[in-house]
């Protein structure tokens, strides 16, 4: 009786809530919604699986995996920055964060050439189901993937001066899940759309 | 700096490289005959990736339960229904 009311505490004292709740409400709403996509987009898939692997055959995949490492690479510097406010680096928090931004805008410059070159060869959104999804998810991604690289500009000048107080850490905090998010989104999009069979 | 860049969120990273490097080989189809099984193997390595984002990049493995447990309900949740919808449809050319 009594080691129950002094074992769990250490335990529990040590967990801790990154970032605002709102901000991880919004992330698993959003979780929740392109869980639902991928799903749609293998349903239908079942009933086109010929068609939609030729399709596949038009995209690039270097350019998915040169962008799957930049979102890889960003996500790491922005878990740095957390990691460097926390140890009090002063600069080195907003530097990692506009390193992070430079991959930010890298993936969108690909994605942008991804598109013009599909543009070019005459594949649009009308042209098939897959094309039709491919430009959907990969759309709604990139608005992600703008907000986003907003909110890292965002954090790189709010955290250029003074300390990292609670409220400071748990902006940070929020706004780093957020672009994880983000990320973790791209590696299944890149997997269902560039890879699978 | 040292103790800021030799820590766990590195290797992390560094495993989710290879692991995409991985993914890449088996989507040229590298080591598998069945397409099905390179494709259910994508799937598979692709959340194991996403868990390791969630875990160590957003800082799940150390947040409040409950944070934790729905992570985790998602994580398996998502891959089951995926995998199953994906092993639903006709392999391409034996069909």
């Amino acid at each position: 009786m009594t080691t129950t009311a002094t074992m769990p505490r250490p335990a529990r004292a040590a967990r801790h809530m990154p970032g605002e709740e709102g901000i991880w409400v919004f992330i698993f709403g959003d979780l929740m919604m392109f869980s639902l996509l991928f799903g749609v987009f293998l349903f239908y898939r079942r009933g086109s699986v010929e068609l939609f692997t030729q399709s596949q055959t038009h995209l690039s995949q270097t350019f998915g995996v040169l962008n799957t490492f930049l979102m890889l690479s960003s996500s790491w510097f922005v878990a740095l920055a957390v990691r460097a406010a926390r140890l009090n680096m002063g600069r080195t928090t907003p530097t990692l964060l506009f390193m992070a931004f430079g991959c930010g805008v890298g993936f969108v410059i690909v994605k942008f050439l991804e598109y013009s070159e599909k543009i070019r060869a005459g594949i649009t959104l009308a042209t098939n189901d897959f094309f039709m999804y491919y430009f959907i998810f990969t759309g709604i991604h990139l608005m992600h993937v703008l907000i986003g690289t907003a909110v890292l500009v965002f954090l790189a000048r709010s955290t250029r001066v003074g300390e990292f107080d609670a409220r400071r850490m748990r902006n940070l905090e929020s706004g780093a899940s957020f672009w994880h998010a983000v990320d973790l989104l791209w590696i299944v999009l890149f997997a269902l759309l560039y890879l699978i069979k | 700096m040292r103790s800021l860049l030799f820590s766990r969120i590195t290797l992390v990273w560094f495993g989710l490289v290879a692991a995409t490097a991985l993914s890449w080989g088996m989507g040229h189809g590298f080591g598998f005959a069945d397409t099905r099984h390179a494709g259910v193997t994508i799937l598979v390595v692709a959340f194991i990736k996403v868990r390791f984002v969630i875990l160590d990049f957003m800082e799940i493995r150390h947040a409040p339960l409950f944070l934790r447990g729905i992570a985790e309900t998602w994580f398996v949740v998502a891959c089951a229904t995926l995998v199953t919808l994906y092993l639903g449809a006709p392999s391409g050319p034996a069909s």
